[in-house]
């Protein structure tokens, strides 16, 4: 008898690996809240609302780079198009924090604000149960899963590969986010969702309940990082791998790469839809531009700076640009897109393992030296 | 029923190979009742109005060994690639014993029917170790969602050792796969082929890039596999040809021009004209 799949998950993880996951939720989950709580503002050491804030954020991306990696780095598969997932959950998700605003918001209606201010009288029909928190986290990893696979069907059927790939997943995002900008789609059109007030009853502006969204976030990331680990250790992820290398030969020793591609491809669109679920209460907003296919590129470029084809490096990724990017932002806001360019240029020509490989290199080089 | 049985009858892929996740460890039975494991017949392939196989007839008897030859151009590869799937013929029929109609199949179903192929360039996984690029090709339920679970039992381990000795690997398990000399390669992707347990082998230039010692062992165990399993040999190397001793066909533009032993097939003058006399 094997052991239970959790175990085995753990098992997939080497010592180092066990206790940095260990060391991330010990800060995360307990550091981070005794700083932010226990310390008064004028501390040195105080964690800020917005440092938090700007931390669960980016655990957010770092989900969606692990997400891209999956794909990316170990099916050899590169979406430019995985805003759209993220997205759909974000969107799913605010359906049940608009309603949660109840009557609070400028109408005082039971409808979301956009919906009054369009002059409709009841909801449409696909926001039925969208005031039950239940049905809306079902939605968050359903929509996207349903999206993804049935694009990812007839895609991969078609044997599309590469670079036509890539372009029809920008199609894909850029046509969705077309359709959400427009009014009538019922999802706030132009501004999206905002304003949100409560989630399952609790103020969301309140330092609690961004502490409990940061941690869930937390843990979502540490959970799907043992869980790549395990699937990548797997015969599953060797058949993925070896379909990146070799498809021809996978399909001649009598495995379809349709399924496996399916399946890691549609793993990686309810991955970023649960990302985007956790992202869209802790920024407080939801809008198209989320589906704009300059926001998918940048998914790719923190894998490619971080490092594809390992699970530390898009973590790593989504953290060195993102950090970067809001110093940038608020330091040099114009330089921030030649910043970006710049980057990913330097990464693909001189660091093609990204800046974990970077890592491995200069430590291999310490080693020889001493 | 444990919950993962559950699980399985949910998502459907106890259903046989029409199940959304892949295809089932099941053979096809094959049925050589008349001693004859492949036919095609009449086969027709044009590339833009380029005929690469024009009216191909050819029978390989069960546990037979073939050898193919012909010039560069001839159709062998199409040849190949039409039997395998990855190719549809134009027109014509190609069977797999009596019953298996290969112009149904996708290349998949057709690797599990017992079909194994070794293409012209080494193609094996350069990023995974020795070890597991025959783990990779071991004959077991190779659907996506049961992959995902599988582990390797004792007896798994039996038969990927076994075939590391014979393809003279043994010591190599565990070394990327990228880093073996090209005969190795070779090697490894003929014992992937066997992993497989196919019941047809078809072998593109199985020894180009080898030294003179690796082709003999190499026609040696080709010679051993004989009447267990079926083999096509598709090769240039003369010596290699007449070291496996089997019945010769001779392919040009894209049908077959001779058949029949190595000498008769050496000494027809029209042979001699398209292709040895050169």
């Amino acid at each position: 008898m094997r052991e239970p799949l959790i175990f085995r998950m753990l098992s997939a993880l080497d010592a180092r690996a066990r206790l940095g996951v260990a060391a991330f939720l010990a800060v995360a989950l307990g550091l981070v809240p005794v700083l932010h709580l226990a310390l008064p503002p004028e501390s040195a050491f105080h964690v800020s609302t917005y440092a938090i804030t700007l931390l669960g954020k980016i655990m957010c991306y770092a989900i969606v780079a692990l997400a891209m990696d999956l794909i990316w780095g170990y099916g050899g598969i590169l979406s430019l198009g995985h805003g759209i997932f993220f997205a759909l959950g974000g969107y799913a998700f605010g359906m049940y924090l608009m309603r949660q605003i109840g009557r609070d918001g400028s109408y005082q209606s039971d409808l979301p604000d956009f919906m009054v201010f369009l002059d409709w009288k009841k909801l449409p029909w696909y926001w039925t149960g969208s005031d039950s928190f239940l049905w809306v986290a079902l939605l968050v990893v359903v929509v996207p899963a349903l999206v993804a696979f049935v694009f990812g069907y007839f895609a991969f059927r078609s044997r599309i590969k590469g670079v036509y790939f890539s372009i029809i997943t920008q199609a894909l995002t850029y046509a969705a986010m077309l359709l959400f900008f427009r009014n009538e789609t019922g999802f706030g059109g132009n501004n999206g969702f905002t304003d949100f007030k409560r989630v399952l009853g609790y103020s969301i502006t309140s330092s609690e309940t961004r502490l409990v969204l940061f941690g869930v976030t937390a843990g979502v990331l540490a959970l799907t990082f043992v869980f790549a680990r395990w699937l990548v250790a797997s015969k599953f992820g060797r058949v993925l791998t070896a379909i990146r290398d070799a498809e021809s030969r996978v399909m001649f020793i009598g495995y379809d790469p349709l399924w496996f591609k399916l399946f890691i491809w549609t793993l990686s669109a309810v991955l970023c839809g649960i990302a985007g679920a956790l992202y869209v209460p802790q920024v407080g907003i939801i809008n198209p531009s989320e589906m704009s296919v300059a926001n998918s590129i940048e998914i790719a470029i923190w894998v490619a700076v971080g490092g594809r084809g390992t699970l530390i490096g898009p973590i790593v990724g989504a953290f060195v640009v993102n950090l970067a990017k809001s110093w940038f932002t608020v330091s040099f806001p114009e330089y921030w897109l030649f910043f970006l360019g710049l980057l990913f240029i330097v990464v693909t020509l001189l660091l093609p393992q990204g800046l974990v490989g970077l890592w491995h290199t200069l430590r291999r080089a310490k080693g020889a030296r001493t | 029923m444990s919950a993962r049985d559950v699980f399985r009858k949910i998502i459907g892929i106890e259903l046989d190979e029409n199940s959304p996740f892949g295809y089932p460890a099941r053979q096809r039975t094959l049925d050589v009742s008349h001693n004859v494991i492949l036919y095609l017949d009449d086969i027709t392939v044009s590339f833009d109005g380029f005929k690469a196989l024009n009216k191909l007839n050819l029978m390989i008897d069960a546990g037979e060994l073939r050898c193919i030859i012909g010039p560069n151009g001839a159709g062998k590869t199409t040849m190949m690639d039409v039997i395998t799937g990855k190719t549809r013929p134009d027109s014509g029929s190609a069977f797999f014993g009596q019953t298996i109609d290969l112009t149904q199949l996708s290349e998949p179903q057709i690797a599990h029917a017992g079909i194994g192929r070794k293409f012209q360039k080494p193609t094996i996984f350069e990023q995974h170790s020795v070890f597991e690029n025959l783990e990779l090709a071991m004959t077991t339920d190779k659907r996506a969602l049961t992959t995902l679970t599988a582990w390797l039992r004792d007896d798994d381990r039996d038969r990927i050792a076994d075939t590391l000795r014979l393809i003279r690997l043994d010591g190599e398990a565990d070394r990327p796969a990228g880093l073996l000399s090209h005969g190795q390669k070779q090697w490894l992707e003929i014992g992937m082929l066997l992993m497989q347990e196919p019941k047809l082998l078809l072998l593109d230039e199985p020894v180009a890039g080898m030294t003179d010692d690796e082709t003999m062992r190499t026609a040696e165990l080709f010679v051993s596999l004989a009447g267990k399993h079926s083999l096509v040999v598709v090769e240039h190397d003369m010596a290699f040809v007449k070291a496996l001793g089997g019945k010769v066909t001779v392919l040009h533009e894209g049908s077959v021009l001779a058949e029949g032993d190595l000498d008769a097939v050496q000494n027809d003058q029209r042979v001699i004209e398209v292709y040895l006399g050169r």
